[in-house]
């Protein structure tokens, strides 16, 4: 794996080692000393075209857990929103040895272009791309449904398996939805059954050959007691004209599309509720619901730093890479922490932390 | 003086071997009287073994935007020619999006004059249909047509003349002088920030949807129009099945409705947009490969009356980033003839002859353009391109002569290569190189300079 850039470049083997590396993490992740040395001496970039808090910090997370060296490089508004800046901002990135680049744009492809437009050697991931993709969403959400739903007594993270068998409904605004788009095809590839779940007006045209099955109606769905609800973040502002006047109002929105007490009560007892948040409470998820013991919604993002963890390390430290230790096969020890001063890799040694903003 | 040429066992159109005279800016001679002539001739004569060589009329481009004035970055109107004389015109029509907008007599003027100091094509500037082409008021569509430019195509191309009453204003005052309204169906609301075709593809990697029924909206509602008033309307850049369908039921209804492809919409879908690169971002979009077939056979049983290249250089930092900030275009002037061969005549559904219609008859005929897409006749101006079939060649953006490298077809191989162009007699391109005057201090490096 050279970079990340869409769930589709993940085969179902693949998809597994990403899984099963970073339920390892998750291991790591419950100790005092969080800190593992893998990526010592590293630098990764955290690059924002488009403000997102949360998944900035979960990535810088990640990337100092494995210590490497982060920036955070916000390059969102004036001079560097538009055109050849992407360009420029590469070319940046790559003179001050950036070996990864982790980035988030509000236009569909930009992580794909940064990756083959020959302007950086970087590994790419993608933070999250218009309406295109966001791949480390699709695999947190993956990670924490196998775990719920495929763990058990002796493997509680489900190492290993797949989703074969599993039916997800995926719910809300899947036309302008990359973590939809992402999850369609990950669901899809690890064996999952997913149904999306959306009035017309925010389902893309076209998407006939997406492998998924549509409905208009969510009771229906709910109806046949799919294993995991994923509630789809819907802006307010869709339903104004402006904003393309996708539905009549957001009463009538949560009415029909909106996860409630009551629909949240039809589901069969071992269904679980994801949202990839932020939240908007009240519209396409009640309070209940979110704070119903069902809601995963939190664990999500711890998993988010174990999953971004793992696909880091792959992408840098794997595949025999010296800097890094035996993967998915090693046993949790194998990533040795920080404390255990015997796996220190040859590179040299660098301050672990680094957030200084640049642009 | 200009030279003499004799173009010997050349086929005119589809016809068998025959010889050619060009001299006196006229075709002088055809058949063994070309010969004969030859021999009286004066020192100057240039003899081209054009054996397996097919002579076409000069090609005329209704679509071409040369950029100049406001954006002499990505084109100049010299550059622009030189290309289009490269690629076997004779004749091209300037579009109208420039800065400032060719929207007055004065500025279609300062292009007309530019491109005749310039010498590779005749060019015939477009007239905007409205004002700073903001789709408000009328611009001066007389004063264009009665300028030295005699502006005969009106259009807003890049934005779409949406509101139906100014359309129709259009269509029923250009009548006065035999003017045509050439609309770029773009349905405006439907288009809110799209960037590719609407369909399988951009459903998945999650680019906004052009969808195809903005066209065909548009045009729909445009032949209706153009039938109430009784006006001639030209349909640009016609892109989906949809669209080929409205426009065949239009001519059947004997509306006076003529429509273009682009060489581009013959021979690429959507598909190429998988890879992000803009240089595939176009307006109208890249469509499906139902469409393409559909653009094909429009042309091919007349639906579509000519190709038209809708030839947009941009620069470099236009392309070079993420598909959305790329600007919509694709270069085509050197590379129009042979996507047509490829496509139309290497495929058994056009001959030489409809090429010749479709390339230079009918465009000529819809801008009103004189002395152009005329018969290969004993006579009859000497604006002509020698046309090699057999010699394959593969396109470098880089060696083209037009300012931009925007060029979709980068890396393929293409059947056909222009010989020789023949403005009025003289030559613009021999050997498939354009001839730049030593005399004229832009070409003294061998390279037009803005
Ligand atoms: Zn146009």
């Amino acid at each position: 794996m050279r970079h990340l850039l869409s769930t589709t470049d993940l085969d179902r083997a693949a998809a597994i080692r990403v899984l099963d590396t970073a339920a390892q993490m998750a291991a790591t992740q419950g100790r005092q000393i969080k800190k593992l040395p893998t990526l010592r001496g590293r630098t990764v970039v955290n690059l924002f075209f488009e403000d997102s808090t949360r998944t900035r910090i979960s990535f810088e997370t990640a990337a100092k857990r494995l210590s490497a060296d982060v920036i955070n490089f916000s390059a969102k508004g004036s001079s560097v929103s538009k055109g050849e800046s992407l360009k420029d901002t590469a070319l940046t990135l790559q003179a001050m040895g950036a070996d990864a680049i982790v980035i988030r744009h509000q236009a569909s492809g930009a992580p794909h272009t940064l990756a083959h437009a020959g302007w950086t050697e970087a590994a790419v991931v993608n933070a999250g791309d218009g309406m295109h993709q966001h791949p480390t969403q699709a695999l947190l959400d993956a990670f924490t449904i196998r775990r719920h739903l495929t763990g058990g007594p002796g493997n509680p993270d489900g190492v290993g398996n797949d989703l074969a068998g599993l039916h997800v409904a995926v719910v809300g605004d899947v036309l302008h939805s990359r973590v939809a788009r992402s999850n369609v095809d990950l669901l899809h590839t690890l064996g999952a059954r997913v149904t999306l779940v959306a009035p017309p007006t925010l389902l893309p045209v076209g998407v006939g050959p997406w492998p998924a099955e549509v409905s208009y109606r969510l009771d229906d769905v709910l109806a046949q007691g799919p294993d995991a609800v994923m509630m789809l973040r819907v802006q307010r502002e869709r339903m104004s004209t402006a904003g393309g006047g996708f539905f009549p109002s957001p009463l009538e929105y949560t009415r029909l599309y909106g996860l409630d007490a009551r629909r949240l009560a039809t589901l069969p007892d071992h269904s679980i509720v994801l949202h990839p948040g932020p939240m908007n409470r009240g519209l396409e998820i009640s309070a209940d619901a979110a704070d119903s013991p069902r809601a995963v919604i939190v664990e999500q993002v711890a998993n988010g730093v174990a999953v971004r963890m793992a696909v880091l390390y792959l992408l840098l430290a794997g595949d025999g890479d010296t800097a890094g230790t035996a993967p998915a096969t090693g046993a949790v020890p194998a990533l040795t922490s920080a404390s255990s001063s015997g796996s220190t890799p040859a590179t040299t040694a660098a301050p672990t932390t680094t957030a200084g903003a640049t642009a | 003086m200009t030279a003499q040429y004799l173009l010997k066992d050349v086929r005119i159109l589809d016809g068998e071997p025959t010889d050619v005279l060009v001299a006196g800016g006229l075709v002088a001679a055809i058949g063994p009287e070309a010969g004969d002539a030859a021999e009286n001739a004066p020192d100057d004569l240039d003899v081209i073994d054009a054996t397996g060589m097919v002579l076409l009329p000069g090609l005329v481009d209704l679509h071409t935007h040369l950029r100049e004035p406001g954006r002499e970055d990505a084109e100049t109107i010299a550059s622009g020619t030189r290309a289009a004389a490269a690629g076997g015109f004779t004749a091209v029509h300037a579009m109208a999006n420039t800065t400032p907008t060719q929207d007055t007599a004065g500025v279609v003027e300062q292009v007309w004059r530019l491109g005749a100091q310039a010498g590779w094509t005749d060019v015939h500037p477009v007239g905007a249909v409205s004002v700073g082409l903001a789709g408000e008021h009328l611009a001066e569509l007389g004063a264009m047509a009665d300028s030295a430019a005699r502006v005969r195509v009106f259009s807003d191309d890049g934005k779409c003349v949406h509101d139906p009453v100014l359309m129709r204003r259009a269509l029923e005052y250009v009548k006065a002088f035999d003017g045509v309204i050439a609309q770029h169906a773009q349905e405006p609301r439907l288009t809110e920030g799209a960037q590719m075709h609407e369909g399988v593809v951009s459903a998945e990697i999650g680019l906004a949807g052009w969808p195809a029924v903005a066209e065909e909206a548009i045009i729909a509602r445009d032949v209706l129009l153009a039938e109430h008033v009784g006006s001639r309307l030209h349909v640009c850049h016609l892109s989906t099945a949809g669209s080929v369908e409205i426009v065949r039921w239009a001519k059947s209804r004997g509306i006076d409705v003529t429509a273009e492809v682009t060489p581009h919409h013959l021979v690429l879908t959507d598909e190429e947009a998988r890879g992000y690169d803009p240089v595939f971002k176009v307006n109208p979009p890249l469509r499906t490969q139902a469409d393409v077939d559909a653009v094909r056979e429009g042309l091919a049983d007349g639906t579509i009356d000519i190709v038209a290249t809708d030839h947009a250089p941009h620069t470099r930092e236009d392309k070079d980033c993420e598909w959305a900030a790329a600007a919509f275009g694709m270069t085509g002037l050197e590379t129009a003839l042979s996507v047509v061969q490829q496509t139309m005549v290497d495929t058994g559904r056009m001959t030489w002859a409809d090429v010749a219609r479709v390339l230079s008859t009918n465009p000529a005929r819809i801008g009103r353009v004189e002395g152009h897409g005329r018969p290969i006749a004993v006579g009859e101006p000497a604006n002509l391109v020698l046309v090699d079939p057999e010699q394959r060649r593969v396109v470098e953006p880089e060696r083209q002569a037009t300012a931009s490298a925007n060029s979709p077809l980068r890396g393929r191989e293409l059947p056909g290569r222009v010989v020789a162009t023949f403005l009025r007699g003289r030559a613009t391109v021999l050997d498939g190189v354009p001839q730049d005057d030593p005399a004229d201090p832009r070409f003294a490096a061998g390279r037009v300079t803005p």
